[in-house]
């Protein structure tokens, strides 16, 4: 059985004394009146931790990596103390079969009740054969887990949207989650990877409310991609001055104004980084003297250079953006419309003359 | 409902009163404000994608790419106004103006006029014709490149407002959807500034067509769009 967050708590050297004590405070700072102590302390005494499957499909690990880091709250807190991360073989000690029948288990135990995390996506192609979890492909580990889940988080881009490995031509059908799982609610965490306080905050919400937090259009938390990065860009003040950076050697850059003309993708891109910034709020891309390369937006390998912002429209031509194919477009037009102007100047002279001629032979 | 009643109307009418009110003042007044707005649209979207060279001094002392997004957002509020303004127009002006919302493509007579249209623009007819309201070219070339445009422009740039707006804010719940749908908001943007080039291009015939129509088609285009009547010269 998973323990309590009681256990958890006596575990750590919290006394029954200062456990109540942490009860009556909440009961007092929540507004509810003595009657409800009891209550909580029943609630924490009893109600199990969500158990947590971490599933690893066609992906590189980044989300790991970058959720091991996080510093509100420690990932050491959110692992050994608020969540029961059952599975994730990326972390857990056990190995092999012992490590596979821990899935079966938290399925049948808890079913309809545990949360799945997927990093990474199932690649489709070839009956799923390029991505083998336990000996079989990972489409068919995954359906199988998220069968009986409560939720699904889509941890970064390639869960979310299938990031590189979908990237045109996509040899591998690498399809995202919410394709393939599609009667549960999920929770789409893109980045590549996501900040690691963006992650554990979201675990955090999950499973202090026991729900999912509030999602927008794509199914993003709106509390962390409710906004884009060039809305609290610290650098914003440059762009509406009209002060950018022209090349990445040049006086403007040093003095850190706008990246806008170098390609950055903050005007279109949801998330957090401006705000909560990265590795315990050190620094992010743009305050290191880079453009935003939108890692969190739908399919952005595939929207041309990541140095340019009116970027490459694949569909027309291998180097062709807006602005080369709109104005060869505007300029062909104008060009046709001088020859046209020029034919019909020409046909009215000659009309005009056969016009005289006429009226000459009447007198 | 063109064609051939505008072309009986011309036939009678250019005989005898050599004049036909066709353009009410409400459309007259929508055309150049609408002409005015595009223009202003087309500049600053340009430089909203491409910004001019950086300006030297305090970020607080300068404002210029705020004032170009103000410009751009300014004149978008006057076009999607005076759009819905025409909109409306279509429904209890005269029925020359509802010609840019709607085509008559049942009608094969109309088709006929399209494409004599079409050879008189290819110099392969000698006499144009006379019409009261557009010519069935025109017509198509207006319903495609200005009115289906011109609304398609207003919901990518409307989504791409609202963006700025915030979540929850009016342009997002009434024009979000058009972001996911075409694949985010860097294509938005992208399709927003073709469809610009795309509507530059149609100015261009546009303002020659007019120009070379009142020249040569023995009728008044471009007074007409002033003064609301077109006049017949033979």
């Amino acid at each position: 059985m998973t323990e309590t967050f009681y256990e958890v708590l006596r575990r750590q050297g919290i006394t029954r004394r200062s456990f109540m004590k942490f009860c009556s405070l909440t009961a007092t700072s929540l507004g509810l009146g003595s009657a409800f102590v009891p209550k909580i302390a029943h609630a924490l005494e009893n109600k199990p931790r969500t158990p947590v499957i971490w599933l690893h499909g066609l992906e590189c690990t980044c989300c790991s990596e970058s959720f091991i880091r996080s510093a509100h709250p420690l990932t050491k807190d959110v692992v050994l103390s608020m969540l029961s991360l059952d599975y994730d073989d990326t972390l857990m000690a056990a190995a092999g079969h012992q490590a596979e029948a821990i899935i079966e288990e938290v399925k049948k135990k808890y079913k309809g009740n545990y949360i799945v995390a997927v990093e990474g996506n199932p690649p489709l192609n070839e009956d799923g054969m390029f991505c083998i979890h336990g000996g079989r492909p990972f489409v068919e580990v995954l359906k199988e887990t998220c069968a009986d889940a409560k939720a699904i988080i889509s941890w970064g881009a390639c869960a979310s949207y299938g990031c590189v490995q979908a990237a045109k031509p996509n040899p591998t059908r690498a399809t995202p989650v919410h394709k393939v799982i599609t009667d549960k609610p999920i929770v789409r965490v893109p980045g590549c990877p996501p900040i690691a306080e963006v992650m554990t905050g979201v675990v955090t919400y999950m499973l202090t409310f026991d729900k999912i937090p509030e999602l927008d259009r794509q199914g993003r938390p709106k509390m962390f991609y409710g906004q884009r990065i060039h809305d609290k860009c610290y650098r914003r003040p440059h762009f509406d001055a009209g002060q950018f950076v022209e090349n990445w050697d040049d006086d403007a850059a040093r003095k850190g104004y706008c990246l806008y003309k170098m390609g950055c993708k903050g005007p279109t891109t949801y998330n957090a980084c401006s705000s909560m910034r990265w590795n315990g709020g050190v620094s992010w891309p743009v305050q290191s003297g880079h453009g935003c390369i939108g890692c969190s937006e739908d399919g952005f390998w595939d929207k041309g250079s990541f140095y340019d912002r009116v970027t490459d429209i694949k569909q027309f031509a291998i180097e062709g953006n807006a602005d080369k194919v709109g104005g060869t477009a505007a300029g062909v037009v104008g060009a046709a419309v001088a020859a046209h102007a020029a034919v019909t100047a020409l046909a009215r002279a000659r009309g005009d003359k056969q016009g005289d001629n006429q009226n000459s032979g009447d007198k | 409902m063109l064609s051939q009643q505008d072309m009986l109307e011309a036939e009678r009418h250019g005989r005898q009163v050599r004049s036909i009110y066709v353009y009410e003042a409400p459309v007259r007044l929508w055309h150049w404000i609408n002409a005015l707005a595009m223009v202003v649209l087309a500049v600053s979207g340009y430089f909203i994608g491409k910004p001019l060279p950086t300006l030297p001094g305090e970020a607080s002392d300068n404002f210029l790419m705020g004032y170009i997004r103000f410009a751009h957002f300014a004149a978008a509020y006057i076009f999607a106004v005076g759009l819905a303004g025409r909109v409306y127009w279509a429904f209890v002006g005269n029925h020359h103006s509802r010609q840019i919302f709607k085509l008559p493509i049942f009608n094969s007579h109309w088709w006929s006029e399209v494409f004599f249209e079409l050879r008189w623009y290819l110099f392969l007819e000698k006499q144009p014709k006379k019409y009261v309201g557009h010519n069935p070219m025109a017509q198509l070339m207006m319903f495609f490149f200005f009115t289906v445009l011109a609304f398609g422009m207003l919901c990518t740039g409307f989504a791409l407002y609202g963006e700025g707006l915030g979540l929850g804010s009016w342009a997002d719940r009434l024009f979000g959807w058009v972001i996911p749908l075409l694949g985010g908001s860097m294509q938005t943007h992208s399709l927003h500034r073709l469809g610009m080039w795309i509507m530059m291009s149609f100015v261009v015939v546009h303002v020659y067509a007019a120009i070379r129509e009142d020249i040569m088609s023995r009728q008044s285009l471009i007074s007409t769009m002033i003064s609301g009547w077109r006049m017949f010269k033979d």
